[in-house]
């Protein structure tokens, strides 16, 4: 397969992870469709650095998956604490921080 | 075979994510999210990345997807309300998707890289293996290697810190 495909169906799988992230109130599932527009970007890393040749963009991808873990622990932590004070899980109803 | 493999992984990773957006309860969402991690780990082999699929199935399907099933337990996977609190957020979403989707396409197919036709050059068989990705985590990336670790520690405490149990509240 050209690497062609791959860069496309990644693009295709950032632009559900957009969609979702607009789409959507729910603070965990917005969380979800943060994973897969990350996931989309380690597909086109992994496929680009098997268009050169080179292994270092698999690194990059590997370092792209603790940021997102971290990510995850951070704001699964979040939604915790929001559910432990009784607040509504809905991204439109938690609008404090709003200037 | 190699075409059928990607596109039954392709499928696969596509309908995962669509999935993920649909469902309206998101505990499906997380379980959909499983499938799309999985033909992603399919796709990662396919490109010669035996570590990162492999670190794909046991970090992400395997302790992060645990983590969010545990999470939305907890939370209880309540339904969300059907009204728009934009107007026309159901409609306007998909369209900017899809704007997103033009757009990189138009910059994945007027970029001069000559290279993105082919199937890439020949690579031996120790091509993303453990041991190589593991040397060049050792030896050229060493900084950005402890930094993460230094990321995943903080982001340990961040969570302790923002879940704990709190006496008085």
């Amino acid at each position: 397969m050209s690497i062609e495909w791959y860069v496309v169906l990644s693009s295709l799988l950032f632009a559900v992870g957009a969609m979702g992230i607009l789409l959507r109130r729910s603070p965990v599932v917005i969380l979800l469709c943060l994973e897969l527009m990350l996931n989309a970007s380690n597909l086109a890393l992994v496929a680009f650095s098997r268009m050169v040749g080179n292994q270092q963009g698999q690194v990059f991808a590997v370092v792209v998956m603790v940021v997102a873990a971290c990510e995850v622990v951070v704001g699964l932590g979040l939604i915790v604490a929001i559910f432990r004070r009784k607040l509504p899980l809905d991204v439109d109803e938690l609008r404090e921080l709003r200037g | 075979m190699e075409e059928a493999l990607f596109f039954v992984a392709a499928i696969g990773a596509l309908g995962g994510a669509i999935g993920v957006v649909a469902m309206r309860n998101p505990f499906y969402s997380v379980l959909a999210l499983i499938v799309h991690l999985f033909s992603l780990a399919v796709l990662f082999l396919l490109l010669s990345a035996a570590f990162v699929a492999a670190a794909q199935v046991v970090v992400y399907a395997g302790a992060v997807m645990v983590l969010y099933v545990f999470v939305v337990a907890y939370v209880g996977g309540g339904e969300e309300s059907a009204w728009d609190s934009i107007p026309g957020q159901r409609f306007l979403a998909p369209l900017l998707g899809l704007a997103v989707f033009i757009e990189l396409a138009i910059a994945v197919l007027s970029s001069s890289l000559i290279a993105l036709g082919t199937d890439g050059p020949e690579v031996g068989a120790g091509f993303g293996d453990p041991a190589a990705i593991g040397k060049l985590l050792l030896e050229k990336f060493l900084l950005p290697f402890e930094a993460s670790s230094i990321l995943l520690l903080l982001a340990a405490v961040g969570a302790i810190v923002l879940a704990g149990r709190r006496e008085s509240a």
